[in-house]
């Protein structure tokens, strides 16, 4: 019995944050990765960008809201993503025209565009700022739990109980479909593979027919859907906040490089990585070895690794050593 | 004369902003922008040497500035004795201990070749070293942040004079650098960005969760300063005769006693404030000044030369003989260290220390935009980024709140687009920021005053 609880204990804390949060991450990975394969750049914009659409997600919901329509049990945002995505692309495919084509068609080098997209990044952050303010902001309507932590307990008579929010659940199963589709474009289809001859030559990709605006412009428009639905799913999950998304882009960084740059598959799995290994170190395992242990050899501390305090210092750490020891990415992306 | 002439026209048009300033809002905010000008422009200098000399990208200007901030701390405050007799052999023997892990990691390195082994042993060393530090130091950290906490709570720092911090942040910047440029210096361009952006958070994150060393979020405050205190300079009778004095005219024209001596002293009173910031004007003008001096001199010696021919082709410069990993790691110290400078500078103007206030934002990205739109590669052109970007920084709020109000002039005043635009007046900064610098980078690619380089 002891040892159930133990392995409950460990699925409520650990697992299930760690999944969803990942799951996350990985979205936001894989848009990095995509820009960075195809447009050749590393773009600090990124937790802005992914800032602006869950912006365009929340005054969506806001409007449904105000109409009325709900989805009963599911929150309101789920029908507000669609249009958001919209919203999303139409602003990518602006910023595309007006900042980034200038220094395709001059070759620039990737720095220039990273700085580049440093100056899109302050004004995206300044719009987001504008339109909606720097506050927090929570537009999670519906219901919260689908088990409740008391619920597990009085049906399993367990003394652990496992919360699964309903959250958790939806950002799992939207990451699975979204990424299944896009792997499926990205291998089965005409476009999705002359995207990836795209990012691997560009040269003999152009020799065979291949036509770079329109490979430009669906590299943004899937970078806005994962863009908007990514950050809808953080934001549904936890709350808004700019300044938070901005952060986020750290270990988003730290997963696409962990997992190999360039290589969708391998960010998919280094949002995984960063998330288990950031709450697995810094998770208080006392409780778990009280169960697991006879009661004389007890723990006296917390047997935390490092503090919570540490958590991004993980993956910045585990990205440090990935650099260092295998550049290219534990999943073999481009090598760097 | 005339080659320089651009350099002088936009110099004076930048100290004519800030007179302007004076003028129109109060000298006491156009020194103090003046002064975090200074600041700015002592940081930019670091950037550019590392970006404008070098062509290494140096994301991690954030971490230099916190280190700085640190050093300021720990020469400055006095030392708290009693958190040293409960907690200071643990920390001194834990110190011992990584120096310890550090050296034995060295010999392994050294004596063996590499691999599968020498790797587990490596991790092993390190590993059972951090359980050991962590054993013998959490002890040591709990008793020192029991110590009064409200006040306390750290091991305070040497009580001497703050001025050394200058000196002491850079070597802690560039202690910094060194280890990061070890590691990381041997990335591509943007991976170097990313990595030296993430290592700065790390440092953050040790300032600000580190009670013991440095207080963490609860900030100190109080620090010793290098220049009087407003309220000393106001019993002072000098400067109440040098107040007097300069409003000699305006006082006259006072009768009476008792309200001629009120108008005086208010005039002291703000006369005190603007004499302390002019005192910190000439410290960071004097620091500003060697820097740009020795920067000018290095940049036209015949190591600028060589630092260029790297930048521009480091296979062409390796092929000649020269060293380009030696010579990149020591222009990472080096830049660094005038960031470690800039942050201690900061610290002892502000007179505190907050960990919490250091955001990639306003440390990293802003000096970076500072860098680019002032011109890279040139010193003068990167102190005047500092001086333009850091004065529109400051004065887009009053841009913005104009501006709205001229737009919407035809709305009325309850309007919500009004009210709402006004409300978020603050952000336009960062719209401000980013607009200037993509106009910048696409039409005047090379900043402002754009990198000149005369075969003398």
């Amino acid at each position: 019995m002891d040892f159930i609880n133990a392995i409950i204990l460990l699925l409520n804390y650990i697992f299930v944050p760690a999944l969803t949060y990942g799951s996350q991450l990985a979205l936001g990975a894989i848009f990095v990765t995509l820009i960075y394969g195809i447009l050749r750049f590393a773009n600090f914009a990124t937790g802005d960008m992914m800032s602006f659409g869950t912006m365009a997600a929340i005054l969506f919901t806001w409007y449904f809201q105000s109409l009325g329509v709900s989805l009963g049990v599911l929150p309101t945002a789920l029908i507000a993503i669609p249009f958001a995505i919209i919203f999303m692309i139409f602003y990518m495919l602006l910023i595309d025209k007006f900042v980034f084509k200038y220094y395709r068609n001059q070759k620039s080098p990737p720095v220039q565009l990273a700085m580049v997209s440093i100056g899109v990044m302050f004004v995206t952050q300044a719009v987001v700022r504008i339109i909606i303010g720097p506050s927090d902001r929570r537009f999670f309507d519906g219901e919260k739990f689908i088990i409740k932590a008391g619920e597990f307990k009085e049906i399993t008579g367990l003394n652990e109980g496992l919360a699964i929010k309903s959250t958790q659940i939806l950002t799992i199963l939207v990451t699975l479909i979204l990424v299944s589709t896009l792997f499926w474009f990205l291998n089965k289809t005409k476009t999705g593979k002359s995207m990836k001859a795209y990012s691997d030559n560009e040269d003999l990709a152009l020799l065979s027919g291949i036509d770079p605006k329109k490979i430009v412009m669906i590299t943004w428009i899937i970078a806005g859907i994962l863009a908007t639905i990514g950050g809808t799913l953080y934001g549904l999950d936890k709350s808004f906040k700019p300044f938070t998304y901005f952060n986020n882009m750290l270990p988003i960084f730290a997963a696409a490089i962990v997992g190999g740059i360039g290589n969708p598959f391998g960010a998919f799995l280094g949002g995984y990585v960063i998330a288990f290994s950031e709450i697995l170190l810094t998770y208080a395992y006392k409780k778990f070895f009280m169960y697991v242990l006879p009661e004389s050899m007890e723990p006296d501390g917390l047997v935390q690794l490092l503090s919570t305090d540490y958590k991004f210092a993980v993956s910045f750490s585990i990205l440090v050593i990935v650099l260092l020891y295998r550049p290219s990415g534990i999943f073999k992306g481009k090598v760097l | 004369m005339k080659k320089n002439l651009n350099v002088i026209a936009a110099y004076s048009i930048m100290m004519g902003l800030i007179i302007l300033v004076g003028i129109f809002q109060s000298w006491n905010i156009a020194l103090s922008i003046f002064n975090l000008c200074l600041i700015s422009a002592v940081m930019t200098m670091g950037a550019n040497i590392q970006w404008g000399y070098a062509g290494l990208i140096n994301f991690g200007i954030m971490g230099y500035t916190a280190l700085g901030g640190l050093a300021a701390v720990l020469i400055s405050v006095n030392p708290v004795q009693e958190a040293w007799s409960v907690g200071g052999s643990n920390i001194l023997f834990s110190l011992f201990l990584i120096i310890g892990i550090v050296l034995a990691v060295r010999y392994v390195l050294k004596k063996y070749d590499k691999s599968k082994l020498r790797t587990y042993i490596i991790a092993t060393i390190i590993i059972t070293g951090i359980i050991l530090v962590r054993f013998v130091s959490e002890p040591g950290i709990e008793a020192i942040e029991e110590v009064n906490p409200a006040k306390t709570g750290f091991l305070g720092g040497f009580g001497l004079p703050i001025i050394f911090s200058w000196i002491v942040g850079a070597v802690f910047a560039g202690g910094l650098a060194f280890i990061i440029g070890k590691v990381a210096l041997g990335l591509r361009a943007d991976y170097l960005a990313i990595a030296t952006l993430l290592i700065s958070e790390i440092v953050i994150a040790i300032i600000k969760h580190e009670d013991w060393l440095t207080r963490g979020v609860k900030n100190v405050i109080g620090l010793k300063r290098p220049a009087p205190y407003e309220v000393d300079l106001q019993q002072t009778d000098w400067f109440i005769n040098l107040v007097e004095k300069f409003n000699f005219s305006k006082l006259n024209l006072i009768q009476d006693f008792s309200e001629r001596q009120s108008a005086l002293n208010q005039l002291v009173i703000e006369g005190s404030s603007i004499f302390v910031k002019l005192c910190y004007s000439g410290l960071f003008l004097v620091v500003v000044i060697i820097l740009l001096i020795l920067t000018q001199k290095a940049l036209y010696s015949p190591w600028g030369r060589m630092m260029r021919a790297i930048r521009d082709n480091e296979e062409a410069a390796n092929a000649m003989g020269k060293n380009v990993v030696k010579q990149h790691l020591l222009i990472f110290v080096l830049g660094s260290a005038i960031v470690g400078i800039a942050g201690a500078m900061l610290v002892t103007q502000d007179g505190l220390f907050t960990p919490g206030s250091y955001r990639p934002m306003r440390y990293t990205f802003l000096i970076w935009v500072m860098v680019i739109v002032g011109g890279s590669g040139n010193n003068f052109g990167a102190i005047l980024g500092g001086f333009v970007v850091w004065f529109l920084w400051i004065e887009a709020a009053p841009i913005a709140l104009f501006v709205i109000n001229l737009t919407t002039s035809g709305l009325a005043d309850t309007h919500f687009l009004k009210q709402h635009l006004i409300e978020s007046v603050p952000y336009f900064r960062f719209l401000m920021m980013g607009i200037g610098l993509l106009l910048i980078m696409r039409y005047r690619p090379k900043g402002i005053l754009p990198e000149k380089i005369e075969i003398k």
